[in-house]
């Protein structure tokens, strides 16, 4: 076995060349994941009220991309954006901004399933007693509805984001500089320790995944007791 | 940039047959992953809820790394460093046949049989514990329980989660394409550097998967009123 080709090049799996170069590694996943989830939030969020909307207008399209995104493999995703930017916008967009706008796109797309989910087990109560004490439409969703759905979907959310985290390998194929790069990278440079880099960056993942996931556990039970439910 | 689509180039000629040996090899290699991940993860499953604890151990041990992981990371994994974790007559048998094929397949199947291990077990928790005392008490032994009492039930509740399974799987397939392994992705991403006209070999290969998607879920929501009675809102 060859670990010392591991320590000697730790660094560059978890922070790339900076400070001398580009950032990159574990630093430049991280920052994949968190931007995406940031984004596909706020994206995941407004697509998922379109969705339960009684308005066909709203709710077809967030149906189309739903579906859509939900059945096609992530890989066409990234591929799609990456290839598409050239021809909308007439340059090519940076490796790592092209992925996180197809990480975005694609994350929305199961967090408004979560948010619908999220919307729809809350009581009927909820929004029938919110709009009896006067309250709008669009009122009763962010001051009581949204409030209790989305502190529920906490969990679910940290799964997603777990998911994400695995997701940004993806990253890689079109070039961009994260962790599955940084080991390739040494691979191909080393040769003689794949099996050591491999289970070393499948480590740094799983730390951070297993610790998330460990994480949904926890405040799934700890939300569980204070849940408004049917009686 | 001006960009013109041309469908026409595409989806006839070589270019065509070239997409469709690409959806032939994507849909072999989803089968046979799924087979294998099918009973994997049932042995996986069932050996979580034996009473033997290095067992319970290694099947917890299993499922947690194999679902915290990258899947690219790990087709990299069976891909450059299998030689020097599994034995020599396994490899060299591997190598023996289509190798990028054998490691896509040993990939995709212990990742997803992780995920279906989860399900089949909270399909067995679903079944009432009193079918399997009873079943111990008939003197069928813990496996003979489990094959004939427990697992026939807990199948027919957990086949919409696991064919959705089956469905992540057939996405995920598009990950072979990085170690070469000529599936609708990689001849996609082919055609694209041939004729420049990506988008087009994208869209196709985009409503191929989609197709399969939609008429799958489809037959699954079916499934799921007429077997089960469940309503989907």
């Amino acid at each position: 076995m060859h670990w010392d080709v591991v320590f000697r090049n730790f660094d560059y799996f978890l922070i790339g060349a900076y400070p001398q170069g580009p950032l990159g590694g574990l630093a430049m996943t991280v920052i994949l994941a968190v931007g995406g989830i940031f984004g596909a939030f706020w994206l995941g969020l407004g697509c998922g009220l379109m969705r339960i909307s009684a308005r066909r207008r709203l709710r077809w399209p967030a149906m189309a991309y739903i579906e859509i995104i939900r059945g096609t493999p992530l890989l066409m995703v990234v591929f799609w954006f990456y290839f598409l930017a050239p021809v909308l916008l007439g340059h090519t967009l940076p490796e790592a901004e092209s992925a996180l706008v197809a990480l975005i796109v694609f994350t929305s797309a199961y967090i408004a399933e979560i948010v619908r989910a999220g919307v729809e087990a809350l009581p009927k109560g909820q929004m029938e007693a919110a709009r009896g004490t006067g309250l709008s439409h669009f009122q009763a969703m962010t001051h009581v509805v949204l409030p209790q759905a989305l502190f529920n979907m906490v969990p679910s959310f940290v799964n997603q984001f777990v998911s994400l985290t695995k997701d940004t390998s993806l990253a890689f194929i079109i070039g961009v500089n994260e962790l599955t790069k940084a080991a390739t990278q040494i691979n191909n440079r080393t040769l003689n320790a794949p099996t050591e880099i491999f289970i070393t960056i499948a480590l740094l993942y799983f730390v951070i995944c297993y610790c998330l996931t460990e994480l949904s556990r926890r405040l799934e039970k700890r939300i569980n007791r204070y849940q408004a439910r049917n009686r | 940039m001006a960009y013109t689509f041309d469908f026409g180039q595409v989806v006839s000629g070589e270019y065509g047959q070239w997409l469709v040996s690409g959806l032939v090899t994507t849909l072999h290699i989803s089968a046979v992953s799924i087979v294998l991940s099918l009973a994997l993860g049932t042995v996986v499953a069932v050996m979580r809820l034996s009473k033997v604890r290095p067992l319970v151990w290694a099947s917890a041990l299993f499922t947690e790394f194999f679902r915290n992981t990258p899947l690219l990371v790990q087709i990299f994994f069976w891909y450059f460093g299998s030689y020097s974790v599994l034995p020599t007559v396994v490899n060299e048998w591997l190598y023996r046949r289509d190798f990028e094929f054998a490691c896509g397949v040993i990939a995709l199947t212990v990742y997803t049989a992780a995920f279906i291990a989860e399900e089949i077990r909270s399909g067995i928790f679903s079944i009432p514990k009193n079918q399997l005392e009873a079943s111990r008490a008939c003197g069928l032994s813990f496996l003979q329980a489990m094959a004939y009492v427990i697992l026939p039930q807990a199948f027919r509740v957990i086949i919409p989660p696991l064919i959705s399974q089956f469905l992540n799987l057939l996405k995920n397939s598009s990950l072979v394409m990085t170690i070469g392994v000529m599936d609708l992705t990689y001849m996609a991403r082919q055609i694209e550097a041939h004729t420049f006209h990506g988008l087009e070999a994208f869209t196709v290969s985009t409503l191929m998967y989609l197709a399969i998607s939609l008429i799958v879920s489809f037959a699954v929501n079916v499934y799921n009123r007429r077997v089960l009675h469940v309503r989907s809102r």
